[in-house]
């Protein structure tokens, strides 16, 4: 599971209010919500980002309430990935659950700028920077039952496939 | 070895002989929640999987609480989700405007959620029913969606947090003062993946609903699941409301902690958590002239009948300040009617109070008293994150009923005391 994008930077603690506020939980429809993800830090993220790019964050990423919502507007969004040095638990379960690649590193957010070009490498358990000269860094690596949910696809697929063996 | 109250339920519902912090499990569950926000997600991935028929039709317990009565028609359209799959599933525990209340208030009040349970609900503060000494836990849709299918979920084994609170409380000092005290201290992460058990003197005298206020706001703390060794309290509570078998557990003397945090309560006053997290908070005393315009008494946090009655004891005779907008917001139809009986609906109508139906309303700036640009709220909610209760640019005050009602009064940010020496 290989990943390569530009590098949009958000702090700690950055909760699901702020990637996708309570208010525009009247709707589960992907699209709908991706239009509105981060909007309360950055009104214009959605306008700025490009398929494929990826989200790097500080402590506690997802934080708050434990709707689905956020994951699915990230991945709606076009986000392929999010590094973080780490995620609020329902958050993390809940990426996985939807099939959102997510990474813990506890290094990358202090060496990489915003803008910057990095790959994540799921598979080895790094991420290089494109063109900086520091050695790739140590993501943590995916527990195999997590591995698991993704390659089918998310948590639903996942028990669906088990059901029909 | 020891094993906490925790481990001891997670595994009580698999197969497993042992488990130990870290596993991950699948485990059964005794009830599976969810309401008008994250149901309907849950009910399309349930389809999508094939799904024909719930696991058990009164295990899966479907509220309508958060944009109720409809607010407009996207929210009327979720809720119409939840009522077409409780007819065709007949589903024995679907909430409808009129006997819904907020979910984590409801569901220890009607004995749906038991001591010794395994719970999980598509919402974070799922975790408030660890005050019955059962495991509860918030998840996803798809969490959710998994269960109504197979009666199970996936967990990872939590490490348990001990909280032992000594001493003894000031007056005014309730658990909502207790849990924003322990945030403020541990910050909003301090209990990531954990769980957290709370112990000692102070917790032995505290009564139900400080419990469940408490139990409630963990996850504000990262927190897996929040829980109380069931003693007498609990049985007083649960009995009479339970109509099904229940189990009291508790932890091992030997039980084996991640980390320990004693607390001495005795010097601790009324808590404020200031905007935007909840574990910024500050003695009610060190907060300064901050000018309100709101304050909304409610939630799933502090909306019952007990909170009622202290905000009312410090209302009666009162009115609320000009321009500022109190809402009260019964958590349950059952609070309600007590607030009625009791007169409480009274002195708040009497102090100028606007009091709702059930709902979670502004408590997540979905309707019923959402807030202006620039606005300040004094709040008996769990959360004050930024835009929590409407605009951006808007601030939540988090604190208990006693601080929010004397806040009212006062038109600034103050506790009952400041109120009886004005
Ligand atoms: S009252 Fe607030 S915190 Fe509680 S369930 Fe409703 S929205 Fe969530």
């Amino acid at each position: 599971m290989k990943f390569r994008g530009n590098v949009w930077k958000f702090g700690d603690n950055i909760d699901t209010d702020a990637i996708i506020p309570a208010r525009c939980l009247t709707t589960s429809d992907p699209e709908a919500l991706a239009c509105h993800c981060m909007e309360d830090i950055d009104s214009e993220f959605t306008n700025k980002i490009g398929r494929g790019d990826i989200i790097v964050a500080g402590e506690n990423f997802g934080c708050g309430s434990s709707r689905e919502h956020a994951p699915i507007a990230i991945k709606a969004a076009g986000i392929a990935c999010v590094v973080a040095k780490s995620f609020a638990r329902i958050f993390y379960r809940n990426a996985f659950n939807m099939g959102l690649p997510i990474f813990e590193s506890a290094d990358l957010w202090d060496r990489v700028s915003e803008g910057q070009q990095i790959e994540v490498d799921g598979d080895s358990g790094g991420v290089v920077i494109i063109g900086a000269d520091t050695p790739p860094l140590v993501i943590e690596p995916i527990p195999p039952f997590m591995q698991g949910l993704l390659r089918d696809g998310g948590l639903m697929r996942h028990i669906a496939l088990k059901r029909r063996t | 070895m020891g094993m906490t109250i925790t481990e001891k339920i997670l595994r009580d519902h698999t197969d497993l002989k042992e488990i130990h912090p870290g596993m991950l499990i699948n485990a059964k569950v005794d009830v599976a929640l969810g309401n008008d926000i994250t149901a309907p997600i849950a009910i399309e991935e349930f389809r999508k999987a094939g799904g024909d028929r719930v696991f058990d039709t009164s295990r899966v317990i479907l509220v309508p609480d958060h944009f109720t009565p409809n607010k407009d028609i996207d929210s009327a359209m979720q809720c119409k989700v939840l009522r077409d799959f409780a007819r065709e599933q007949d589903l024995k525990h679907c909430f409808e405007v009129g006997t819904v209340g907020i979910e984590h208030a409801l569901l220890p009040e009607q004995g749906l959620v038991l001591p010794g349970d395994l719970v999980i609900g598509a919402d974070s503060h799922t975790c408030t029913y660890g005050a019955l000494g059962a495991f509860a836990t918030g998840v996803g849709s798809t969490d959710l969606a998994a269960a109504m299918l197979t009666g199970e979920a996936w967990f990872k084994v939590p490490e348990t947090m001990k909280v032992v609170l000594h001493g003894s409380l000031k007056r005014w000092v309730s658990g909502k003062d207790l849990i924003l005290y322990i945030i403020g201290r541990i910050g909003v992460d301090g209990a990531r993946y954990k769980a957290m058990e709370f112990t000692g003197e102070v917790v032995a005298r505290l009564g139900m609903a400080d419990r469940l206020t408490m139990a409630n706001m963990v996850i504000e703390a990262g927190a897996k699941n929040g829980i109380f060794v069931p003693d007498e309290i609990t049985k007083t509570y649960v009995q009479g409301r339970a109509t099904r078998n229940w189990q009291l557990y508790d932890s091992d003397p030997d039980a084996v902690y991640g980390s320990t945090l004693e607390i001495d309560v005795s010097g601790i006053e009324p808590q404020i958590a200031f905007p935007h997290l909840p574990s910024n908070t500050r003695g009610v005393s060190e907060a300064g002239d901050i000018r309100i315009d709101q304050v909304v008494i409610g939630s799933c946090t502090n909306g019952r009948i007990e909170d009622l009655r202290i905000a009312a004891g410090i209302l009666k005779g009162r009115k609320a300040a000009p321009y500022v907008r109190l809402i009260v917001i019964p958590a349950t139809p059952q609070v309600y009617r007590m607030a009625l009986r009791e007169g409480l609906i009274e002195i708040f109508l009497d102090a100028g109070a606007a009091v709702s139906t059930p709902t979670c309303g502004p408590c997540l700036g979905g309707h019923m008293g959402v807030l202006a640009k620039g606005e300040r709220a004094v709040s008996t909610t769990n959360r004050n994150f930024v835009g929590r209760m409407g605009h951006k640019e808007s601030e939540v005050y988090l604190a208990s009923p006693a601080v929010a009602a004397a806040s009212a009064v006062l038109a600034r940010i103050a506790g009952p005391d400041a109120l009886e020496a004005s």
